[in-house]
């Protein structure tokens, strides 16, 4: 049986490199001045469904993502890895959405897409690490979740077994498709490019990244299997009050980079004698020993 | 029904235990409650709870929603969903927390987008204070500040839901203190009839097999921990912080950058996305001291903080710093350690 897969990848500021310039004055990420990657549990989520793909031929694997039109580089990342094909939801009425407005999005461009057993994310993205949209997709689309997966077994017969790893150990469940799998860190990693899937995907491309370009525009057009699909609010039906911060419940009051309140803290310097007093002290505190 | 707006928490339970995060829940939302002049209310669902209620009402609980059913237990997300979904929608409750647990985290997200109610995840502080919609103009009094590090840790945000009820946040374990108010506080029980607020086919997902692992790190039990981060440099470096652990009987924790780098396991992550601790000694060892971090340790009673950058972040809040290499400085406090302990 083969499988309609859907895998939602998020691009994201990475937050390891975080500049001054990150925040806007109205607490919403300034995306455009950060370095942006591959989400990586999504990373994970992708290889889960590669692997379906192989375990079950014919299947196919749709990359959906959310974010401006750069985020089509995330879509190509997954085609160069084995995905099918993929479409960037983008819109500027959907710039400030919490996680409710972004499921509520994501969950209207799945509706769009229709035909799909299985919907697999990243367990959370790095950027707000809420673990949040992708129970609320599943919830929007009225399917079955299964969180904190680890490694998607089999999903024959129409139902899927999952492993779980929680806090508590390991779960292994079964559950009817179609449904929603995200995918926790923990999983096999993502596989690298394939060389082939690379030279075949390079000009892929959504259309407003070759609007300015004729050449380019027609090479895509006579080659459809290159056209990622660009899809914006009128496109997948989107009710605007329930996008961006229109449709965001949650409201950023304030941000702030704190400043701690300095103590008074003893400098200790490298050397022999300091260091031996110093666990002498702690010795006889009884912080230690 | 027990009368609306007030505080619930969902209780997690299991092997005859309401979860320390539940019981560390109950104890924040007795003190908002009372901040608000409201009722703490409490609701748990699961197999065999007995008289569950002995663990909660001491934590100052008004009302107790008991949902018993075998088929609650073990946890699946669609019953629970329904259960707090249809609860919700009867008794309006104006806040809800619940853990920020694989169960709570699961549970959350579907309920809120059922409710339309703005839910914040992993919240390291909670408070009650106004708010004026700056485009609006329009005055919200006695909300709840959701408060988490954001964005990998790097600023503080202040969430709000001015709209939407309930008010819905997350917590990890560890982070809110535990402290029953009356052993004989006098709440009403409520048990509740399950069929009413699930129906058959939120029981499709089925549990084949579930093995238990008790974690081996006990980061929040023990009272010294050598944590490490980015700046150790390289997993070598981070099996000094293990012979250091050895040597003075203590834990290693992490940052997330040491995590992510590979050098330990999830499992020993401190942080707002990690595990909370307050040990009696906290030895940071390469950690520069991002909010996310900070936020996992800065209880902790006398904090040493190793960097070989001087201006490292972490060093306004240490107690004693030492500047210097890791690989320099840790062996010289095992040797000084073991010559000078009985």
């Amino acid at each position: 049986m083969s499988l309609n897969i859907i895998v939602l990848a998020k691009q994201v500021p990475d937050t390891r490199n975080v500049g001054k310039d990150a925040m806007k004055a109205d607490g919403t990420i300034n995306r455009a001045a950060l370095p942006a990657i591959f989400n990586p549990e999504d990373l994970n989520a992708l290889e889960q469904a590669l692997k379906l793909k192989e375990q079950y031929p014919g299947s196919k694997v749709t990359i959906l993502t959310m974010g401006p039109a750069r985020a089509a580089e995330i879509v190509r990342e997954g085609m160069f890895r084995g995905a099918d094909g993929g479409i960037v939801l983008s819109d500027r009425a959907f710039a400030g959405s919490d996680t409710l407005a972004t499921s509520y999005a994501l969950s209207a461009a799945v509706r769009k897409i229709g035909d799909f057993d299985i919907i697999i994310g990243g367990r959370q993205a790095i950027d707000g690490d809420t673990a949040q949209v992708g129970p609320q997709i599943a919830e929007k689309l009225g399917i079955p979740q299964i969180t904190y997966a680890e490694e998607i077994i089999n999903a024959d017969n129409g139902e899927v077994v999952v492993k779980r790893r929680i806090e508590s150990g390991v779960e292994t469940v079964k559950a009817k498709l179609p449904l929603v799998v995200t995918v926790n860190g923990s999983a096999a990693e993502c596989r690298p490019r394939n060389a082939k899937a690379l030279q075949k995907y390079k000009y892929a491309a959504v259309p407003s990244e070759v609007a300015a370009d004729e050449a380019k525009k027609e090479f895509i057009e006579k080659r459809p299997y290159l056209s990622i699909g660009e899809w914006s609010a009128a496109t997948v039906d989107a009710d605007l009050a329930q996008c961006g911060l229109a449709g965001s419940p949650t409201k950023v009051k304030s941000i702030e980079n704190v400043v701690f309140t300095a103590k008074e803290a003893r400098r200790i310097e490298n050397n022999d004698e300091e260091l031996e007093t110093l666990i002498k002290e702690l010795i006889a505190n009884h912080t230690i020993g | 029904m027990a009368d609306k707006n007030n505080l619930i928490v969902y209780c997690e339970y299991e092997d005859g235990k309401v979860a320390d995060v539940s019981l560390e829940l109950l104890t924040k939302g007795r003190q908002l409650a009372d901040k608000l002049g409201i009722k703490l209310e409490a609701v748990v669902a699961g197999d065999n709870l007995k008289d569950i209620e002995k663990q909660i009402l001491p934590y100052g609980v008004d009302t107790v929603y008991k949902f018993e059913d075998s088929r609650l237990f073990p946890y699946t997300s669609l019953p629970h969903s329904s259960i707090l979904i249809n609860l919700f929608k009867e008794i309006q409750p104006r806040i809800a927390f619940m853990g920020a647990t694989s169960i709570g985290r699961d549970l959350g997200p579907r309920v809120s987008s059922a409710l339309h109610s703005g839910l914040t995840a992993d919240c390291t502080s909670l408070e009650i204070g106004d708010y004026t919609d700056a485009k609006t103009g329009t005055e919200y009094k006695d909300l709840l500040y959701q408060i988490r590090p954001a964005f990998g840790g790097n600023i503080v945000a202040t969430i709000v839901n001015p709209e939407c009820r309930p008010q819905m946040a997350t917590v990890r374990e560890g982070v809110m203190k535990k402290e029953a108010v009356d052993s004989n506080y006098k709440g009403e029980v409520i048990n509740m009839e399950v069929n009413k607020y699930t129906s058959p086919e939120d029981f499709v997902v089925e549990i084949i097999d579930r093995h238990v692992e008790k974690s081996k790190v006990n980061l929040k039990g023990s009272p010294i921990v050598v944590a490490g981060g980015y700046g150790v440099g390289s997993k070598e470096n981070f099996d000094l912080l293990y012979k250091l652990a050895d040597t003075l009987g203590a834990e290693v924790g992490a940052s997330r950058a040491a995590v992510d780098a590979g050098w330990a396991d999830h499992d020993r992550q401190i942080g707002q996305t990690g595990v909370t601790v307050r040990p009696k000694l906290y030895i940071a060892c390469g950690i520069s001291g991002q909010i996310q971090h900070i936020a996992g340790m800065q209880e902790s009673s006398i904090i040493i903080s190793v960097n070989s950058d001087p201006e490292a972040p972490i060093n306004t809040i240490a107690d004693y710093v030492i500047t210097g290499k890791i690989e320099d400085v840790l062996p010289k406090l095992i040797k000084y350690y073991k010559k000078n302990s009985k």
